[in-house]
């Protein structure tokens, strides 16, 4: 079988999977956990709770306010300390609810045994309702609420549905465990978002550095709607647009959304937490996230309740190892950079990475030798060297006709960079300028 | 707690650094290095090691002294031009000369355009025009190979290509062709020519190993080579008492040494792969157009330095293949 993969770009980082083949350890809720209420993109939840109440695990403690948003739910049972700002991880302080973790009180409409129900019931107006009660998101990292995505727009259909289960990114394998143990809730999963949709066809994208997965997920998916598609290994191939271009050869165009070339993509993460939602009742209070890092005893892939600190999870994993100087929420190559390991867990979170001393700081910038590189990986065909040239003289106008807002942030430009140039940091300024631009254009 | 390290993403990145890749290409030209040694000796050895560390050397003082920035003399790439304008150099050369054409590569080619990556045109090529325009008699008086103890008094002839626009004044093509060396010699390098450009094997098997590290692409060697091989080869069908054949074009002269190596200079070719192959195919067009039309027996310098000249041009006009139509919105 030929491997297929998307055709412009690309890089092939040191894959370092180490906890890959980890089975998915349940971690015991921490004593205190902070639930931000923003931890999707759109408008923040608005909080139910305050100072001093009880809360169950599975109750809505934030509710979706317009409808790019969606619930939040509390992952513990206890008191609430706090309602009031804490850091998450992108560094700034943003409202969170802070609950002292108290016994193990479940709200009793949540089905928490192990039983796979396959059946949906529901009809599909009726899941994407459950979708968005259960406050599922976009587990990929985008955070992107699903409700939202399962509501085709007017004038589009979705002919296809795509499932991410590429996990391009170094290091992480939480997908992979997913896929390896819950393989038949998120096939079950798969047929909640199908019949969400209103599609007939759906395809699972895997790398081919996980033989194991495609093996089983195929196995499961014989004679079905669904496909199983092996990936040639190469990042970013988890990008939306490149994992359409890779499974159906249709470009999505600029500016555009994959339904546009009638495709909805959705994470395995996702799926199985719409299984849970849909068929099982069950809100979005956990998720699978992998702790790694080169120097790390124990990488793991942990199942841990929203909300737990970061610290936590470390300390689970064998605790922090002496050499460490950054630690990255999310893989290598889009992951952000934490200042402090005291921030909670968040829906998008899919790893915790531990970087030792000597990976963890940039090489001194070289001048520019035109060696053609970042040119040759950027999966979006753009020039970033020079993007570079046009931000540093602010030329923003000539990057937005360079397609500046194109680019998907991957990074591919940087890792390449034999001069290690910041390439992304000054195509991340020029889209930030080129935005502002648009905006004041709209006003006038 | 110690403090952690924040920095926007990636936070991964590739082993591979200008001086790998620079040290890359430097390893690719030992093949070819060797075989001129083997064919020219002592005046191979003088010649590249004075070319060499001239450069490095002139590129260490205008850094230091003239422009007064922190020297980059190491970085392998004053190495790299240092070798290269040793390769496109006879081997009897007199030192100083070449000491002459190292100022110029560094000098002109490379440090008044503001050091590595700033420079329009091929530095090693530059110095080597410069070369060409001051000294022509000493830059055309070619060594024979084989003479392993002489230097400046190595017994001296004409390159095949000199061979051929010589004779064809008043012979034919066929009639030619017995003074040239043989197939194999042109393989293998045994003829009068610049002490690196002979063995087009040892090039070739440097090309090869370049894109194995991936160091160049095959844009520009192919589209060169293929360029001239075709033109060559037209004229040739059309008239062969006229024009040699195309093997003889593609083995002889600069073309393998210019087409792999000059023209493949990072700075100074294209950015995309379309744009290498407009380079590629008009440093073909025009080395044969001089070969073949021109005053000289050789025009692979010239080409090269001309779509040098293009190159930020072409930059300008040719831009990869974009992902995604682009859609006007309301």
């Amino acid at each position: 079988m030929s491997l297929k993969t998307f055709s412009r770009g690309g890089v092939h980082p040191p894959e370092h999977k180490l906890s890959s083949g980890k089975a998915i350890e349940e971690l015991p809720p921490p004593e205190v956990v902070v639930i931000p209420v923003s931890q999707h993109l759109g408008a923040p939840a608005k909080v139910l709770v305050d100072r001093g109440d009880e809360v169950r695990i599975g109750q809505l403690i934030a509710q979706a306010e317009g409808f790019v948003s969606t619930n939040i739910h509390s992952s513990v049972s206890g008191k609430v300390l706090k309602v009031d700002r804490f850091m998450d991880s992108s560094g700034y302080r943003k409202m969170a609810v802070q609950i002292q973790v108290e016994g193990e009180r479940w709200e009793e409409d949540i089905d928490r045994t192990d039983d796979l129900v396959r059946n949906t019931v529901l009809k599909s107006e009726d899941i994407r309702k459950k979708i968005l009660e259960a406050g599922i998101v976009g587990l990929g990292g985008a955070t992107f609420p699903t409700h939202v995505k399962l509501m085709i727009p007017k004038g589009k259909t979705a002919e296809y549905l795509i499932i991410n289960g590429v996990e391009c990114e170094p290091f992480l394998t939480a997908d992979h465990a997913l896929m390896m143990e819950k393989t038949e809730e998120v096939f079950a999963g798969i047929q909640v978002l199908m019949k969400g949709l209103g599609v007939e066809k759906a395809i699972v994208g895997i790398e081919n550095n996980k033989p194991d997965a495609i093996e089983k997920m195929k196995e499961l998916a014989q004679g079905g709607p669904v496909k199983v598609q092996g990936l040639k290994v190469k990042y970013p191939q988890g990008g939306e647009k490149q994992l359409v271009q890779a499974l159906l050869k249709r470009e999505v165009p600029s500016g555009g959304l994959p339904i546009d070339v009638g495709v909805v993509v959705f994470n395995v993460g996702t799926a199985y937490a719409a299984y849970e939602a849909v068929n099982k009742n069950r809100p979005l209070i956990d998720r699978v996230v992998t702790v790694t890092g080169l120097s790390l005893e124990k990488p793991s892939n942990f199942r841990v309740r929203i909300g737990t600190p970061v610290s936590y999870l470390v300390d689970k994993a064998g605790g922090m190892p002496g050499d460490t100087a950054k630690v990255v929420n999310g893989g290598p190559m889009m992951g952000k950079a934490l200042s402090t390991l005291d921030v909670p867990v968040v829906k998008g979170s899919s790893g915790i990475l531990l970087i030792r001393e000597d990976e963890a700081r940039r090489k001194e910038m070289q001048v520019c030798i035109r060696c053609t590189k970042c040119v040759r990986v950027c999966p979006m065909g753009l020039e970033p060297y020079l993007m570079m040239n046009l931000s540093e003289k602010s030329l923003f106008e000539r990057m937005e006709s360079e397609r500046v807002l194109d680019c998907i942030e991957c990074g591919s430009c940087s890792y390449t960079c034999p001069s290690s140039r910041p390439l992304l940091d000054y195509i991340r300024l020029g889209k930030a300028e080129v935005g502002k631009i648009k905006r004041a254009r709209k006003a006038v | 707690m110690n403090k952690l390290v924040v920095s926007p993403s990636p936070h991964a990145y590739t082993s591979e650094s200008v001086p790998k890749l620079m040290y890359g290409v430097v390893i690719s030209l030992l093949p070819a290095l060797a075989v001129s040694v083997w064919f020219f000796g002592i005046g191979m050895i003088v010649v590249t090691s004075v070319s060499v560390a001239s450069c490095i050397l002139f590129e260490y003082l205008i850094q230091r002294y003239v422009i007064q920035t922190k020297p980059t003399h190491l970085d392998g790439s004053a190495l790299l031009t240092g070798l290269l304008l040793a390769f496109c150099l006879p081997a009897n050369l007199p030192f100083w000369m070449v000491m002459i054409g190292a100022l110029a590569a560094v000098g002109i080619g490379k440090m008044t355009f503001g050091g590595l990556g700033n420079n329009i045109f091929n530095p090693a090529l530059v110095g080597r025009v410069f070369l060409f325009i001051s000294f022509p008699v000493a830059m055309t008086a070619w060594p024979e190979p084989g003479q392993w103890m002489q230097y400046t008094d190595a017994v001296t002839g004409a390159t095949p290509l000199g061979i051929l626009k010589e004779g064809l004044a008043f012979k034919t093509v066929g009639e030619i062709m017995p003074e040239v060396p043989s197939f194999l010699h042109l393989l293998t390098g045994k003829m009068m020519g610049s002490a690196g450009e002979v063995s087009a094997l040892a090039l070739l098997a440097g090309m090869v190993y370049m894109m194995y590290r991936k160091i160049i692409t095959w844009h520009i060697p192919v589209s060169i080579l293929l360029t001239v091989f075709v033109f060559t080869g037209v004229l040739w069908l059309a008239n062969p008492d006229r024009f040699a054949d195309p093997l003889f074009h593609l083995l002889t002269g600069g073309l393998m040494l210019g087409g792999i190596y000059m023209a493949t200079d990072y700075v100074t070719s294209p950015m995309t792969g379309k744009g290498m192959i407009i380079y590629g195919v008009g440093i073909g067009v025009v080395t044969v157009l001089i070969r073949v039309f021109g005053a000289y027996p050789e025009g692979v310098q010239f080409a090269i330095l001309i779509f040098n000249g293009f190159t930020p041009l072409i930059n300008k006009f040719v831009k990869p293949g974009r992902f995604g139509k682009e859609v006007r919105r309301g």
